[in-house]
């Protein structure tokens, strides 16, 4: 299979896309949103890397399986590691130590 | 026998058996690598979530202490910079190499502004004294939390400097041979893995960002 031309529209469009994403959290982080606002800063960072990852980085129109396989066994990992590490560190206070 | 075989050209690895399976192997090649790199950064994104999460205060008060403008410009310089990048694959796959030269030459000089906006920065936590160690002398509550928090920010940002003085370098290299008029539309690969190269150091900038910078500002 050919390799794809993306064309330069795109990555104007998603580079526009980066820059109000990227507006939005640097104006959000002034506004109190309380709880939210490291949930809502991060998941701005998800996009934003989604949108590299995907257009930017070819992911999206690679042609080649293998590489997904690469790229999302490399995204699961790093679930792992940081899932893992977050669930024990989270949850050490639940119970309380018996003796204390 | 496959097209791409006909105009293989001077290019092709005897290994291969085309050109269209030598640029997939070394895409892929340097996917692997990558994610080398995202799980060596996320080890250090896994540090500051448990320090975060330990002294959750500390962090407040270290983030505040970001010099919120320039880590926004920076934010700026690099997406443009990703931007460059991606016009010079395009380029480069059309056959325009003086294009693709100049924008790898733009993108390379988004990096070296990038480096110069963190240098100003560091200087100014230098002054501040918000160095951790023995020129330590910032004035905050709970002191050795906060300096765990510039521990782990130095670090990170080190690092990713360090990444972004390579992906400079690397960029510099491929827009000479850009120049030279190396690359064709059969032949661009250099191009394309040094391009992801530089997008993934956009990605870890993409974390840092609202992790250094932002969770500070919440109070208004």
């Amino acid at each position: 299979m050919a390799e794809h031309v993306v064309p330069q529209k795109t990555y104007i469009w998603v580079w526009a896309a980066l820059m109000l994403l990227m507006m939005t959290t640097a104006g959000l982080s002034r506004v109190n949103l309380g709880e939210w606002s490291t949930f809502v800063a991060l998941a701005i960072a998800v996009i934003k890397a989604m949108l590299v990852v995907l257009f930017f980085m070819h992911v999206r129109y690679e042609s080649q399986k293998m590489t997904w396989v690469v790229v999302i066994a490399g995204f699961f990992w790093l679930f792992l590691m940081l899932g893992l590490t977050m669930t024990d560190y989270l949850s050490r206070g639940y119970l309380g130590v018996a003796g204390h | 026998m496959h097209d791409s075989q006909v105009i293989a050209g001077e290019h092709l690895r005897p290994h291969y058996a085309d050109m269209e399976q030598q640029r997939e192997t070394a895409t892929m090649g340097m996917w692997v690598f990558l994610i080398t790199e995202i799980i060596f950064f996320g080890g250090l994104f896994t540090a500051y979530l448990v320090y975060r999460s330990a002294h959750y205060d500390a962090w407040l008060i270290g983030s505040e202490h970001m010099e919120f403008w320039i880590g926004t410009i920076n934010t700026v310089i690099l997406l443009c910079s990703s931007l460059f990048v991606a016009l010079a694959v395009h380029a480069a796959q059309v056959g325009r190499n003086k294009m693709c030269a100049l924008y790898l030459g733009l993108a390379a000089a988004m990096g070296l502004l990038f480096l110069g906006f963190k240098g100003v920065e560091y200087h100014q936590h230098f002054v501040e004294g918000a160095v951790p160690g023995s020129l330590w002398h910032l004035q905050v509550p709970d002191a050795n939390s906060v300096q765990m928090f510039f521990y782990i920010y130095f670090v990170m940002t080190g690092l990713h400097a360090l990444h972004v003085t390579i992906g400079v370098i690397l960029l510099l290299v491929i827009a000479w041979y850009a120049l030279k008029g190396r690359f064709s539309p059969q032949y661009h690969t250099p191009v394309e893995i040094s391009g992801l190269y530089w997008h993934f150091v956009d990605i870890v900038w993409i974390f840092l960002y609202p992790l250094l910078y932002l969770i500070g500002h919440k109070k208004a």
